[in-house]
């Protein structure tokens, strides 16, 4: 029985570059790892990973596992989980994280019934327990209602993380670490899917996720035209339009705008919610806000109970008047 | 084709949240009162999903449901919309179980089916969120899954799945048998018509037992457990809002401006 023994985290990659996702596991792995006093290791799979593995020892990793082919061009699950299987196999690591994205919601689970363990899924916080030196993985469950803490004894212990829940070290290009390319057989006939293309469907402007000020619509605002007004809001403020979950399933707005629980996590400084009542599923998506403000024109709306400032009204007729002084104060 | 869909019976995830209760003491969720179960909603999606399939080339379906004392009305709603057949695997047993235990009884009762094409889970149940169950069931069924589609076409005995990811979507192509996960994007599923509703009244749904999907009852429930729930809590919301008052929506508008000025937030 092989030993299990560091941290390791999943990385992903963007054109030869480590995801911000992927950075904020590598912090909050360097944290656990030192709370264990074991190694921080990291795990890159593609078909070419460029200066990421540099960058991940950058950010915090000991010992950076590389595998590159060209069948791991793009994410498939046959694949990428025989790749992980054998690599967590071979390097037997106590603790093993990945970011809840749509790599590692489809990753991890599969990984985890492979190799007989229970994953805990969108973490917000991981924690050692002092005692039983086990991982503690707080989640939402109940779309945000509740949340729970789940333990698992089974190794390596697994989790997702959700984005933006934990945060990266400051990049330290003196840092040393080792990398260590390993080399996975793979079996193209064993892959039983094929991409057959990537639609990409982003909206111009700056990207939501990275947005500083988010104005947001919800169903009360109607239909498409509602949301050109708030485009225009945004406009001003420098910042991305997003939705709840209603205008995207109207087609209203392209469904990448949708934030919440199975959408966009956001937390900029100002999210201007209009006409969304704060269900707990879209508060998933945007209650990391450093201040929400609130239009809706019932006063009862739950929406109020997170929101710093609020408008009780009509947004047909708060928002343009909003719009135009803000325009004005930031003019003068 | 032959088809099977899991479909969940949930606490309505979309009650208000005010009346959201847990019981601290035993780690449970209380249900409210005069809400009524749903069918998880991503499910009733993948039932969706499996109803075009067999409006355009004909098929099977089939529902499971695992739980104990299910509600006939709510388990019966995927036969109303147009399912052919329900499977409960209603036992007390089956009670308390996680991902790895829920989607090994689930498992069990698909191999005791034997004909199957497609099987269709929803992204996530609605209560814990979790999302591993389909990719578990596949797992061990040793098929390959597409989770998180927003469209499933069958064409010449391989499936195309449009796959949504951070940025737009993936079009991908598998080989049958295969698991597909639903998401909302796939568009809403259809009401059920009264002609179904009254079909679906007369449908007895077939009901199995541990034994009759030869499980033990260490492998399943709370005894077939991999993770142990430690606590259950609810976040506390301290937030308190400043309400603009003003004689008219307009004007609360231009004050929210000055405020956020005030505030220097703009
Ligand atoms: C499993 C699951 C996952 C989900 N995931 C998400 C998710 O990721 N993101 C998400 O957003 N939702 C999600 N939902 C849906 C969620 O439960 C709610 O249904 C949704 O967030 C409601 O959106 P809304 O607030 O825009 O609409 P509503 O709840 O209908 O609220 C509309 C609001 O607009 C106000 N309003 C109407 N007209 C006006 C007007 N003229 N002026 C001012 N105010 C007005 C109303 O007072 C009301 O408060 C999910 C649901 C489930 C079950
Ligand atoms: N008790 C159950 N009965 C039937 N299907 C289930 C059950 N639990 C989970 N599933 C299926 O698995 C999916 C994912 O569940 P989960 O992994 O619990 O989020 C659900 O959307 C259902 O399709």
């Amino acid at each position: 029985m092989a030993e299990f023994k560091g941290v390791m985290v999943y990385g992903e990659t963007t054109e030869g570059k480590l995801t911000a996702l992927t950075t904020e596991l590598l912090g909050c792995g360097r944290r656990l790892a030192d709370e264990l006093k074991e190694d921080l290791l990291c795990i890159l799979v593609g078909e070419q990973l460029g200066e990421a593995p540099q960058s991940a020892i950058v950010y915090g990793a000991d010992k950076v596992y590389t595998v590159e082919d060209p069948l791991l061009k793009e994410y498939q699950t046959d694949s990428y989980v025989t790749v992980m299987e054998k690599a967590i196999k071979d390097i037997s690591p106590q603790i093993l994280l990945l970011g809840q994205t749509a790599i590692g919601r489809d990753l991890a689970p599969r990984l985890a019934f492979r190799l007989g363990v229970s994953p805990s899924m969108d973490c917000l916080e991981l924690n050692i327990d002092p005692d039983t030196k086990l991982l503690q993985g707080t989640r939402p469950v109940y779309g945000g209602n509740a949340r729970a803490i789940f333990v698992s004894e089974s190794l390596p212990q697994m989790a997702t993380v959700r984005q933006k829940a934990m945060s990266p070290l400051e990049p330290d290009e003196s840092r040393k670490g080792e990398i260590a390319p390993i080399k996975v057989e793979l079996d193209p006939a064993k892959i039983k899917t094929k991409v057959i293309e990537t639609v990409k469907e982003e909206v111009e402007g700056i990207k939501l996720e990275d947005a500083e000020a988010v104005v947001a619509g919800g169903r009360g605002i109607g239909g498409p035209e509602g949301f050109k007004e708030l485009e225009e809001l945004a406009k001003i403020l420098k910042g991305a339009v997003g939705a709840s979950r209603p205008p995207c399933d109207n087609s209203w707005v392209p469904d990448t705008l949708q934030i919440g629980l199975t959408g966009k996590i956001v937390t900029p400084e100002l999210y201007i919610a209009v006409a969304i009542s704060g269900s707990s599923q879209h508060l998933s998506g945007c209650s990391g806000s450093k201040n929400i403000i609130a239009i809706n024109k019932d006063a009862e709306a739950n929406i109020f109970k997170e929101a710093r400032f609020g408008v009780v009204g009509d947004w047909k007729q708060a928002l343009p008047a909003f719009t135009a002084k803000v325009k004005e104060l930031l003019a003068g | 084709m032959n088809m099977i869909v899991c479909c969940k019976q949930v606490l309505d995830p979309e009650a208000p949240p005010a009346s959201f209760k847990i019981d601290p003491a035993s780690n449970t969720v209380l249900q409210p009162p005069g809400v009524p179960p749903v069918v998880s909603p991503f499910d009733e999606q993948a039932v969706e999903a499996a109803l075009r399939i067999k409006d355009s080339q004909g098929g099977k379906i089939t529902v499971l449901t695992l739980g104990n004392n299910l509600l006939r009305d709510v388990v019966k709603k995927p036969l109303s919309m147009g399912a052919d057949e329900l499977v409960l695997l209603e036992d007390e047993v089956f009670e308390g179980g996680d991902s790895w235990s829920t989607a090994y009884a689930l498992a069990m009762a698909i191999k005791k089916i034997g004909e199957f094409d497609l099987i269709f889970c929803g992204r996530q149940a609605a209560d814990w969120d979790a999302g591993q169950v389909g990719s578990g069931i596949a797992e061990i069924l040793g098929i390959p899954s597409i989770t998180v589609a927003k469209k499933v076409e069958a064409i010449d005995g391989k499936v195309r799945v449009e796959r949504v990811i951070a940025d737009g979507y993936q079009v991908v192509e598998v080989t049958l048998p295969a698991l597909i996960t639903v998401t909302n994007e796939l568009g809403e599923a259809r009401y059920a018509t009264l002609k179904g509703i009254m079909a679906a009244a007369k449908k007895q749904p077939t009901i199995w037992k541990p034994v009759d999907i030869g499980v033990e009852p260490s492998q399943i429930g709370a005894a077939g457990r991999r993770s142990k729930l430690l606590k259950l809590f609810q976040p506390v919301r301290e937030g308190k809002c400043e309400i603009i008052e003003a004689d008219t929506p307009a004007e609360a508008g231009a004050n929210l401006a000055v405020k956020l000025r005030d505030a220097k937030l703009i």
